[in-house]
């Protein structure tokens, strides 16, 4: 009964999302405010139900109800709660089932949070995003239904494949989908300016919260599955350029790009018609990464099943609302008011040429990805582009925007003092030089990661050149250091932040240049060297899991005689699947990590392992950690919360007067 | 400066960076991509020995051999030709005779392969889309992805 209300409630979602498309849309045409006004309460009710559908299918999840195809399928009576849980978008039907539940929240906090917007905006934006919700609701219902139930149910399900039996799956595809789907409400913006065919710098304010709230939620997805990978895997690799990781890639590109342009549209009405077009282009991408991922276009572990039914379906998606967007661009955009022109060099002119280089980044990820298959549709060749292919192309492009990204923050608006700008960088300059010599004296080679490494650091001191000057002016005595610096606009602070975070993230790249590799037929007993640690197995045993059976070797590690932590590598064997899967053993020392996975146990007693000393690897994950902590700061700057600003303000008075 | 000298620095600067990225996509395109190939593709198209290479196919039963240290050869099969592979390292979990492999690597002149990845797919329903359609050709395919469905 609970499985039919759910099922039901996506029905009835799909009809309000239709009612949400048209007619707000005809009530801003019409300047009829009572239809404009269905949108807002549309929105949120088109949340409910979504909400409605989701909870009937984790509760089918939870008590393992296996008369419905998808819990037979993907769970098992044994499997843990989490990923009972968590399970219910580990599948193809759940996860898109997911994705209109982020849709439609994104829909719904517009609507709440959309006080101060013009109605008709409003009306347009809401419009569209229902219109994008009424596509994949009907996308799940007619060819996706999660709530399909099977004549005999069986005792036992299949149980969730056992790679996605891991904490990451509760955590990963959320914060994707967050990130991914957010840039919806975006793209929702960009048609309605279009169609309204106003725009200013106050569409740029209230745009770039959610660009924002997206990308920071992208980043920390990003990370998360690439963390994942990393330790699941077992080979200690963290991005595979694989399609499917590119597919999220792409819109985290053209996102970077949009916050950027969207802050000179915003300061100065410059690059509006750019901005439209790069809002159009974060959501294109991701619709292209779902069609990527759920067509079975690609075979991988995130496609799920294949189905060409589902393929046709979400092309159909594809084509109309990105070929809609452009079409509506291509018509529309010449009648905007153009924005004024700048000097190139400026902060402007910088963010041009962020933009430039973020797009041409994005472009040749589009590339890659997608060129093996035109190649194979048009020849039948089958090519793979991997790890060399992106390697050649994207660091000579993201060097010279790595090295402007400190300059860009030291420019001014308006005209900007190039010269001004690199002599306030000395410190930068010299801390990247000194650490150039200190990391080649350590290290060596590769040179590569010296360059890099030496460029890391100079981004993290260059981040904060221009808090630093404008914090302490030559003279100032400490207590207004503090002051200055508190007062200072939190978005400068957010900027500074995440660009120090991408300094992390890049030391953190440079630094796996230094790792050590080593596969070794390890006897019990002896050590082996990797790089400045040594790893002995001091044990090996089984012992059952839940739902799996595992084989595990317990190995200290070892700095001279000390024994600094152990770690216990394992092969677990799941039943319901027969599968095997290598659980890695990960000892965290420093921002270094020792990474142990196993292989085959041979009669003589040994173990094949796979052992890694990775240095500063934490890094890669952390600096990702660190941009979204920028981005937080940024959308909690007071400037971005028209109306709310305030209310702000009477609570500060009520706080001086505690 | 001028409104026009403006507007042409901002040009200038998209053609560059434009170009920049179509010469280095080119030139990558050119060097750094790797041909998949079944065994029996591979055995008509007679390639001079020592090109990447990626092998797509199943691990023919009785054919894994052992060798000292982490030696091991084997042969991938898509039952109308055979590849001989050699390969140093660890296997993944999931290698098992009758399933479906990806190895990376070079053919050397005497017609072994020298494999430096082998991927065995993450779910056992799984084999390189490759290897279906060859073994769909042939009429030997078992089983295929609706298997699932009840």
């Amino acid at each position: 009964m609970i499985v039919e209300t759910g099922h039901f409630a996506l029905v009835l979602a799909l009809a309000l999302a239709i009612a949400q498309a048209i007619l707000p849309f005809a009530g801003a045409r019409l300047r009829d405010a009572s239809l404009m006004s269905v949108a807002r309460p549309t929105a949120l009710a088109q949340f409910g139900l979504v909400a409605l559908a989701y909870g009937a299918l984790t509760y089918a999840h939870v008590v393992s109800d296996f008369s419905l195809v998808n819990v037979i399928e993907n769970s098992h009576s044994l499997k843990p709660m989490v990923y009972k849980v968590s399970g219910v978008w580990g599948n193809h039907e759940g996860s898109m089932l997911l994705w209109v539940l982020v849709l439609s929240f994104f829909g719904a906090l517009t609507a709440v949070f959309s006080g101060a917007m013009p109605d008709r905006l409003r009306a347009d934006t809401l419009a569209v995003q229902g219109l994008i919700g009424a596509a994949f609701v009907a996308f799940i219902l007619f060819t996706s239904n999660p709530f399909a139930r099977v004549a005999d149910p069986p005792w036992q399900g299949r149980d969730l494949n056992p790679i996605l039996q891991d904490p990451g799956l509760a955590i990963h595809p959320p914060l994707l989908y967050l990130g991914y789907v957010g840039f919806s409400i975006v793209f929702s913006f960009a048609a309605a300016a279009l169609i309204g065919g106003r725009i200013d710098a106050a569409w740029a304010r209230f745009v770039r919260p959610w660009t924002l709230a997206a990308w920071i939620f992208l980043t920390l997805g990003i990370a998360m599955g690439s963390y994942w990978a990393y330790y699941t895997l077992g080979w200690g690799g963290f991005w595979f350029w694989d399609p499917v990781e590119n597919a999220s890639l792409m819109p985290w590109l053209a996102g970077t790009a949009l916050l950027h342009s969207a802050a000179v549209m915003e300061k100065r009405e410059a690059l509006k018609v750019w901005t439209i077009f790069l809002s159009i282009l974060a959501f294109s991408l991701s619709l292209l990464g779902t069609f990527l991922v759920r067509s079975g276009v690609l075979t991988s572990v995130h496609a799920f099943a294949s189905d060409p039914a589902r393929g046709v379906f979400i092309l159909a998606i594809l084509t109309v609302f990105i070929g809609g967007a452009l079409a509506l661009f291509a018509l529309r955009a010449s009648a905007l008011p153009t924005g004024g022109l700048f000097a190139p060099i400026s902060r402007e002119g910088a963010l041009v040429v962020n933009n430039l280089l973020l797009t041409v980044c994005c472009a040749t990820v589009v590339i890659g990805t997608l060129y093996p298959l035109a190649l194979e549709a048009l020849t039948g060749e089958k090519i793979s582009v991997g790890a060399p292919f992106f390697d050649t192309v994207l660091i000579p492009i993201a060097l010279p925007l790595i090295f402007s990204m400190p300059i860009g923050q030291l420019l001014a608006w308006k005209r900007g003092d190039l010269l001004g700008a690199l002599q306030r960088l000395r410190a930068a300059f010299a801390a990247g030089v000194v650490a150039i010599a200190i990391f080649a004296a350590l290290h060596g080679a590769p040179f590569l990661s010296v360059i890099c490494a030496g460029l890391a650091i100079y981004l993290v001191v260059g981040a904060f050149s221009d808090i630093a000057m404008r914090a302490a002016p030559r003279g100032a005595p400490l207590r207004s250091i503090v002051s200055r610096a508190r007062g200072l606009p939190l978005s400068a602070w957010g900027a500074s932040i995440a660009h120090a975070g991408v300094g992390l993230t890049l030391l953190g790249l440079a630094a796996t240049g230094w790792g050590v590799e080593q596969i070794v037929a390890m006897k019990p007993g002896v050590a082996y060297d990797v790089g400045p640690y040594r790893i002995a197995i001091e044990d090996v045993a089984s012992r059952a899991g839940p739902n799996y059976a595992e084989t595990y070797a317990v190995m200290a590690v070892r700095e001279g005689d000390a024994t600094l932590a152990r770690m216990e590598p394992a092969k677990r064997f799941y039943q319901a699947r027969r599968m095997a899967r290598t659980e890695a053993g990960i000892v965290t020392l420093g921002l270094g990590q020792v990474y142990a996975a196993l292989g085959e146990q041979h009669e003589d007693g040994t173990i094949d392992a796979r052992l890694y000393y990775k240095p500063l690897v934490l890094l890669i994950w952390l600096g990702a950690v660190v941009m979204a902590l920028g981005g937080a700061c940024s959308l909690a700057d007071r400037r971005l919360r028209i109306g709310v600003a305030a209310r702000a303000r009477v609570t500060t008075h009520a706080q001086a007067a505690e | 400066m001028t409104r026009k000298g403006k507007r042409l620095v901002l040009i200038g600067g998209a053609l560059a960076a434009l170009a920049l990225a179509v010469g280095l996509v080119l030139f990558a395109l050119r060097d750094n991509i790797v041909f998949f190939y079944t065994p029996s593709e591979l055995a008509q198209k007679q390639l001079a020995p020592g090109a990447r290479l990626r092998i797509g196919g199943l691990v023919k039963e009785g054919a894994v051999t052992r060798g000292d240290g982490r030696n091991v050869a084997f042969v991938v099969t898509d039952r109308t030709s055979d590849l001989r592979v050699a390969y140093t390292g660890l296997l993944p979990d999931l290698f098992r005779e009758g399933q479906g492999v990806v190895v990376d690597g070079t053919l050397a002149p005497d017609g072994v392969f020298r494999a430096d990845s082998v991927l065995a797919k993450h779910d056992e329903r799984y084999m390189p889309r490759d290897v279906a359609d060859a073994l769909k050709k042939q009429g030997v395919w078992k089983g295929d992805g609706t298997e699932a469905k009840q």
